[in-house]
């Protein structure tokens, strides 16, 4: 895998022999995503998609993969919706959804 | 027993000659008198080869242990040494030192805290950090010195210590004074003190996050595992202390010293190169027929309050002989004891204060003998005093 | 840098892996993207640095991880010296193909840390140290550090009667950083994120110290809108307000010499930390920056 997914098995730790030595703790270690901070969803239209990797390339997430042949995929539980990769997308290929509530 | 060879060497060579024997793979540190010639001798030790270790001239005492710190969170045995204002510079980076349990070992040369400039010894510099979750330990000449430094990186980096160790030695009196030392050969400390292992490190094979946050809901676990480390080692000195005896034939006494307290009427308690000038006293009026005792703290941190308690149980008075003050109300030595012995159910002795040799200021014999004679004349209502 | 290898970094080589996920930076932070193509270079025998600042501060919450790569908080002051420490303690553990690399905001290179960064180019340490500048303390709530521009509004540089925002210019690191002799040095910018990984690949195999001093805009602190964040940093140096340079074999060198300039009060205006300036402030900024340019034409280039 080349990002970190949610542990969604994780326990927090309940006494003291739970905690980790020192404050060592394994890398890459996601308990909780950050799509509740998005008001509106980046989509790709990968009709227009040019596979060009720009918007790939400057997301500040990194939440764009190219994990199906030919196209891009957006992991939406660490997308925040910035913007940035539609505004970016020279072929206009992402347009901005709100988030329904 | 492992063969010794003997060197004339002051304090700070004896140090420099044990932290070669304990093989550390990083020192960085930065002069500051009366700290120097441990790290003049620690280069030469790395120029000439006999020490291989990677020394770093580094550019202040908060980097000098902020390199430490990232030594240390690779899995190096890393050494510093600093005193007085190069203690207090890194402050920051002892606190740090001891939350990430990164176990470095330091030598700090006890000398006065500016204002007014003064490069004589005094302990306010160590004891004023007392709360810095570092072990303090105090030595009383070059050789405990030296046994000491090998002692320390068993005890810091023991699995259920993993907290770093400060040596603390008076300024000039300890650290500039030569004595015939008895060194343990390398093949000796080799066998003491295994290389250091650790899983609080980042590791290229098993990525780590290392001195995270932790916040209200955690943060507070953090501290009470480090304040049970830092317990911990009462129990890793003794072991350590007395493997050293078996290996090396030194036997040191735990967390503190005391002599003649078992009958003992009035005793003096301090620390440091001062308990070597209290002894002879001692020795003398016991002679004399005078029960008469003294107790050498040789830890700080963790206290050794069970072992105090023990040692002043049958006293009538005691005089707590401390280079150090803090301000607005008595020494901070006076009230470790205190609280100690408040601890216990056994009629409490009357208790004195004596704040002396600050910035330098000679403690003589005669100084003692009137300290022991005002510990026997009656109470005059006054308990901290400057001597 | 005799034993460079000239293998052309681009879109299509980077790495896909991610070694910054997850992490709690604002949306559109300019920081995290350097954070994160700069990992995507080094790779994952990487030991990162962070000092107390927003990138730490969002990337290590117990118990969320955002680093992939091994990763420690050094003190606010203490990157450099911490970077130090673990290059020696790695080096004198055998640990071979490593980069030991620091992550340290404005604040906490042009200002508290600027000792340790000096003491440490001073010894050649085999390190790589980023200044991602977002010209303020941001994590503290915006306040000014010796990298803000002359003219901008933070909490501790506010705009009244008397004062207009930041009366300081900015202090001239990457000459500083190359006074020292330093073994390479650059600036970069996410708004060329091209430029930025060809100076990142650079660095990771020169022998010695390299800076890089990259222009990561922040949407909070500056009051721009989220989705401008490379816009405003690709602006930035096509206004020549900040370039793009190198240094090495002290000799400097541009890598994007603008024959135009967009317009200043358009990149300055754009954001409400500038909003306030009057028209003399706006001439006296581009004032100071066509000095800058003359200064760097007649002695880069003589
Ligand atoms: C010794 C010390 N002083 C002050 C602070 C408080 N502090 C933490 S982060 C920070 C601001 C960091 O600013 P900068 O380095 O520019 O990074 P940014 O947050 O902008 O990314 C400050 C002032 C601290 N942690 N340590
Ligand atoms: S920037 Fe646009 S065109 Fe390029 S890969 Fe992304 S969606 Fe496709
Ligand atoms: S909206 Fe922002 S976070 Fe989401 S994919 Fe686009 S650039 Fe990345
Ligand atoms: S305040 Fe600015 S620099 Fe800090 S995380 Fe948010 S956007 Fe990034
Ligand atoms: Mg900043």
């Amino acid at each position: 895998m080349n990002y970190p997914l949610r542990q969604n098995s994780f326990k927090p730790p309940e006494k003291l022999a739970d905690y980790p030595v020192g404050t060592a703790f394994p890398a890459g270690h996601l308990v909780d995503t950050n799509a509740s901070w998005r008001s509106r969803r980046p989509v790709i239209d990968a009709e227009k998609c040019s596979n060009c990797r720009i918007c790939w390339l400057i997301c500040p997430d990194g939440v764009i993969h190219n994990t199906t042949p030919g196209g891009l995929e957006i992991d939406y539980d660490y997308c925040k919706g910035c913007g940035i990769c539609a505004k970016e997308c020279r072929q206009n290929a992402i347009h901005m959804e709100n988030e329904g509530i | 027993m492992m063969l010794e060879q003997k060197a004339f060497l002051s304090g700070n060579e004896a140090v420099a000659a044990g932290v070669r024997l304990a093989r550390p793979h990083v020192i960085a540190a930065y002069p500051i008198t009366p700290q120097t010639t441990v790290i003049e001798r620690l280069a030469e030790m790395v120029e000439d080869e006999s020490l291989k270790a990677e020394y770093l001239n580094v550019e202040s005492e908060h980097s000098a242990l902020s390199a430490c710190i990232g030594a240390s969170a690779v899995g190096a045995r890393t050494f510093t040494a600093t005193s007085s204002q190069g203690l207090l510079y890194m402050a920051e980076c002892l606190h740090y030192a001891s939350g990430g349990r990164f176990p470095v070992v330091m030598m700090n040369a006890n000398r006065s805290v500016a204002l007014p400039w003064n490069i004589y010894g005094d302990q306010r510099d160590s004891l004023s950090l007392l709360d810095c979750g570092w072990i303090q330990a105090y030595a009383e000449n070059a050789q405990e010195s030296l046994d000491l430094i090998i002692q320390a990186y068993a005890i810091a980096e023991h699995p259920d210590v993993l907290t770093p160790m400060m040596i603390n030695l008076d300024g000039f009196v300890i650290t500039h004074t030569y004595e015939l030392v008895s060194l343990p050969s390398q093949e000796g400390v080799d066998a003491f003190l295994p290389p250091f292992q650790t899983v609080n490190k980042m590791d290229l094979d098993h990525p780590m996050s290392l001195a995270f946050t932790a916040g209200p809901a955690y943060n507070q676990a953090f501290k009470q595992l480090q304040h049970q480390a830092v317990l911990s080692a009462l129990k890793v000195i003794l072991d350590t202390e007395e493997r050293f005896g078996q290996l090396f034939g030194r036997n040191y006494s735990g967390l503190i010293e005391s002599i003649h307290c078992e009958d003992a009427e009035f005793i003096i308690v301090t620390l440091g190169s001062v308990a070597g000038t209290v002894k002879p006293v001692v020795e003398r009026l016991r002679s004399l027929g005078e029960r008469v005792g003294l107790v050498r703290i040789r830890y700080m941190r963790p206290f050794p309050d069970r072992e105090i308690r023990k040692a002043l149980a049958g006293a009538k008075a005691v005089g707590v002989l401390e280079k150090d003050i803090s301000f607005g109300y008595e020494g901070t030595v006076f009230t470790n004891v205190n609280s100690a012995l408040m601890r216990s159910k056994v009629i409490q002795p009357r208790l004195l204060n004596f704040i002396g040799g600050l910035g330098g200021k000679d403690i003589s014999v005669a100084d003692i003998e009137r300290l022991f004679l005002r510990l026997k004349s009656p109470d005059d209502g006054e308990t901290v005093g400057f001597i | 840098m005799g034993n460079r290898q000239e293998k052309k970094i681009s879109i299509r080589n980077l790495s896909d892996r991610e070694f910054f996920y997850g992490h709690k930076g604002c949306p559109g932070c300019g920081g995290s993207l350097a954070l994160r193509l700069a990992l995507k270079v080094f790779g994952e025998r990487s030991y990162a640095v962070v000092p107390a600042g927003c990138m730490s501060a969002v990337g290590f919450i117990f118990p969320q991880m955002a680093f992939t790569c091994n990763a420690i908080i050094s003190t606010f002051p203490g990157t450099a010296s911490m970077l130090s420490g673990v290059a020696a303690g790695a080096r004198a553990l055998g640990i071979k193909d490593f980069h030991a690399v620091g992550f340290a905001g404005d604040g906490g290179t042009a200002d508290i840390g600027l000792q340790a960064l000096s003491g440490a180019i001073d010894r050649h340490e085999k390190i790589i140290y980023i200044c991602y500048d977002n010209e303020a303390y941001m994590n503290t709530g915006v306040q000014k550090s010796a990298l803000t521009p002359a003219g901008a509004r933070t909490a501790t540089s506010p705009v009244g009667n008397r004062l207009r925002g930041a009366v300081t210019q900015k202090k001239p690191m990457f000459e500083i950083v190359a006074a020292h002799g330093v073994d390479y040095a650059a600036t970069a910018s996410v708004g060329y994120p091209l430029d930025y990984l060809r100076k990142l690949e650079y660095a990771s195999q020169v022998d010695g110290t390299s800076y890089i001093h990259v222009f990561t805009p922040c949407p909070i602190g500056w009051g721009y809108e989220t989705s401008d964040t490379i816009a405003v940093a690709k602006n930035a140096v096509d206004c020549g307000l900040w370039y793009l340079a190198e240094f090495s074999n002290g000799r400097f060198t541009l890598t994007h010499n603008p024959s135009e300039f967009i317009s200043v009060q358009d990149y300055l205006l754009g954001q409400s930390r500038f909003r306030h300036l009057q028209e003399e402030d706006l001439q006296g900024i581009i004032t100071m920056r066509d000095l800058k340019w003359s200064n760097i034409h007649r002695e880069w280039f003589s």
